[in-house]
């Protein structure tokens, strides 16, 4: 028992969003319909004070509760990312659900235990923990797609996620079945070592690995496990869009480095096939139909297929490296939809959604700021230097490169001069295109605009500086090979 | 084990099966979303099948235990499957498959 509990302060900062999320959910119960914006209050503090905690056991790793829990770089600093990417969108997200009459405790704890789920996945050291972390981040998005329930489209969305989403977790599971009953245990390092005594042909092994990667596909959104990511991305609240839209993928991409690094590392040449078939169908599929798109929350949901497809790029690499910038670009792509799906919530308002691609015509003359920051993250997203976005592809071309996939990179090369072409026609609304007597815009500048302003200036400024940033992705990839 | 007795192999394709009726339920049923909670249900059943054949087979209690965890989630993933159904039910008065079709493109 002893040994059990012994570093359980490695789990503070998770034992701390819990506490607060059952705080959230009490004080709200009592006090919520007199002091309104004490949920979100109460949400921005524990994000804070998670950070604050974070931050102090930086350094140290290790394992706790007899190996279900894994301290290292990796943790923190995907936790720290996590905690950046709730707190844009709780900033982003009050005057939203106040237009639409759904500004409940009920969102903010919902986000908190989402994020409770990513950071047991973070740091789940056994099958059993990042099955568990996983679950409870996807029952939340499930309830938090259809929150807005007088909403057709948006609990249409949250049936269409639940039945996906549900049989994404069970491939997942039946791989780990196969995996527990190849190797006798749910430990991600005792698992490593018995696989060294299996062949990379065994039968057994191939369906475990199938099935795994299959889930993690479909959590990422990886084509063709895509199907679900268009009509939620569209039907959900654009709030929870941009939640589903960053911090969970900092999830998924824990599942690829927890389940197939810290565990399968000996089998990298048999899923880095998986990942080389599926970032060529995600590029071809992500860029080409979301040429096709007049909704803009659909076709950046196309788009998000085409990232996943650059971001595998890094993962076939297998490397140190390769890791390194598929979570660099994993950051990008989170600080990135932060920013274009916040700025649609933030040029909305009751009973017009932004959501159509011609609802930013002649944005440039009502609004020229917003204009400019939304042109910075169409930019970003294409890959235009000097933002970040280019960056991003640039490390995971060098890492692929040099893994040997020379081809894969042309073909990744051609497909991101094929996407720049739609993130371009949103700018070409904005600054060439009339705008219509409808399309009246109306901007309030507040707490929201001014994070707003911020995040996508952060897109210029990384870009121009990218280093720290790159520096603190392969700080995080120590330890993990 | 003694003879007549059922073998790893018996149970993992009865899992197997199960799995695959689950899976098979979810992409071809055209009628009921109901039918799909079930098929969803199905699908865990066949991994607690695997698990708990593989956790005797190997003489290790850590896939019974997770059995357990798998039982509790389940439970909380239809009743969150069921909450999101009768709110989609109030909006469309209907659970036909086929009439799940306001978002597409």
């Amino acid at each position: 028992m002893n040994s059990f509990l012994m570093h359980w302060t490695f789990a503070i900062p998770e034992i701390w969003v819990l506490t607060m999320a059952c705080v959230v959910l009490l004080t709200d119960l009592f006090w919520g319909d007199r002091l309104r914006d004490l949920a979100a209050v109460l949400t921005v503090l524990t994000l804070i004070g998670a950070a604050v905690l974070t931050i102090f056991e930086m350094g140290q790793s290790g394992t706790a509760f007899a190996g279900l829990f894994v301290l290292d770089p990796f943790t923190n600093v995907a936790e720290l990312f996590s905690y950046l990417a709730v707190l844009m969108v709780v900033l982003y997200s009050r005057r939203y659900l106040v237009d639409r009459g759904i500004y409940r405790g009920e969102v903010f704890v919902l986000l908190l235990f989402a994020l409770l789920g990513i950071m047991v996945m973070v740091s789940g050291g056994s099958l059993l923990s990042i099955y568990l972390g996983l679950e409870l981040l996807a029952l939340s998005q499930y309830a938090l797609v259809a929150f807005y329930r007088d909403s057709v489209v948006a609990t249409e969305a949250g049936l269409k996620y639940f039945v996906l989403g549900a049989l994404a977790s069970g491939m997942l599971l039946y791989g780990m079945s196969l995996l527990y009953g190849l190797t006798g245990t749910l430990d991600m390092r005792d698992i490593a070592g018995a696989l060294v005594n299996v062949t990379a042909s065994n039968l057994v092994l191939v369906f475990a690995i199938v099935f795994i990667v299959a889930g993690i596909a479909f959590k990422l959104g990886a084509a063709p496990f895509h199907m679900w990511l268009p009509d939620v991305y569209q039907g959900a609240p654009t709030v929870v869009t941009t939640f589903l839209a960053s911090a969970p993928k900092i999830g998924a991409f824990a599942l690829i480095i927890r389940l197939l690094v810290d565990g399968g590392y000996g089998m990298l040449e048999s899923w880095q096939q998986v990942f080389v078939a599926l970032s060529l169908v995600s590029l071809v599929v992500g860029n080409v139909i979301a040429i096709a798109q007049q909704n803009i929350k659909r076709m950046l949901a196309y788009s998000t297929v085409g990232h996943v497809g650059f971001l595998s790029l890094g993962i076939v690499a297998g490397t140190e490296a390769g890791l390194a910038s598929a979570f660099f670009y994993t950051v990008v792509y989170v600080l990135m939809s932060l920013a274009g799906f916040g700025m649609i919530m933030l040029l909305s308002r009751a009973g017009f959604e932004a959501e159509r691609i011609d609802d930013f015509k002649g944005l440039a003359q009502r609004k020229p700021w917003y204009a400019f920051l939304m042109l910075i993250i169409m930019f970003s997203m294409a890959g235009v230097p000097p933002t970040v976005g280019f960056y991003a592809k640039l490390a995971v071309f060098q890492a692929v490169i040099a893994a040997g996939y020379v081809w894969l990179a042309v073909i990744g090369v051609l497909l991101a001069v094929i996407g720049a072409f739609y993130y371009l026609r949103v700018v070409k609304v904005m600054y060439f295109d009339k705008a219509d007597a409808e399309t009246g815009i109306i901007v309030r500048d507040d707490l929201a605009s001014t994070a707003l302003s911020i995040n996508s200036l952060a897109l210029l400024v990384l870009g121009i500086l990218p280093g720290p940033l790159m520096a603190f992705c392969f700080y995080a990839m120590q330890g993990v090979i | 084990m003694s003879a007549g007795q059922p073998t790893l192999a018996a149970y993992l394709i009865l899992g197997a099966i199960l799995f695959s009726i689950g899976v098979v339920g979810i992409f071809l049923n055209r009628k009921n979303v109901i039918i799909l909670l079930m098929a969803i249900e199905l699908l865990l059943l066949a991994v607690n099948i695997n698990l708990v054949a593989f956790s005797r087979y190997l003489g290790n209690l850590d896939g019974q235990v997770f059995v357990f965890f798998i039982l509790t989630v389940a439970a909380a993933e239809a009743a969150i499957g069921l909450a999101i159904l009768v709110a989609y039910f109030r909006n469309r008065h209907s659970i036909d498959v086929d009439d799940i079709d306001e978002l597409r493109g």
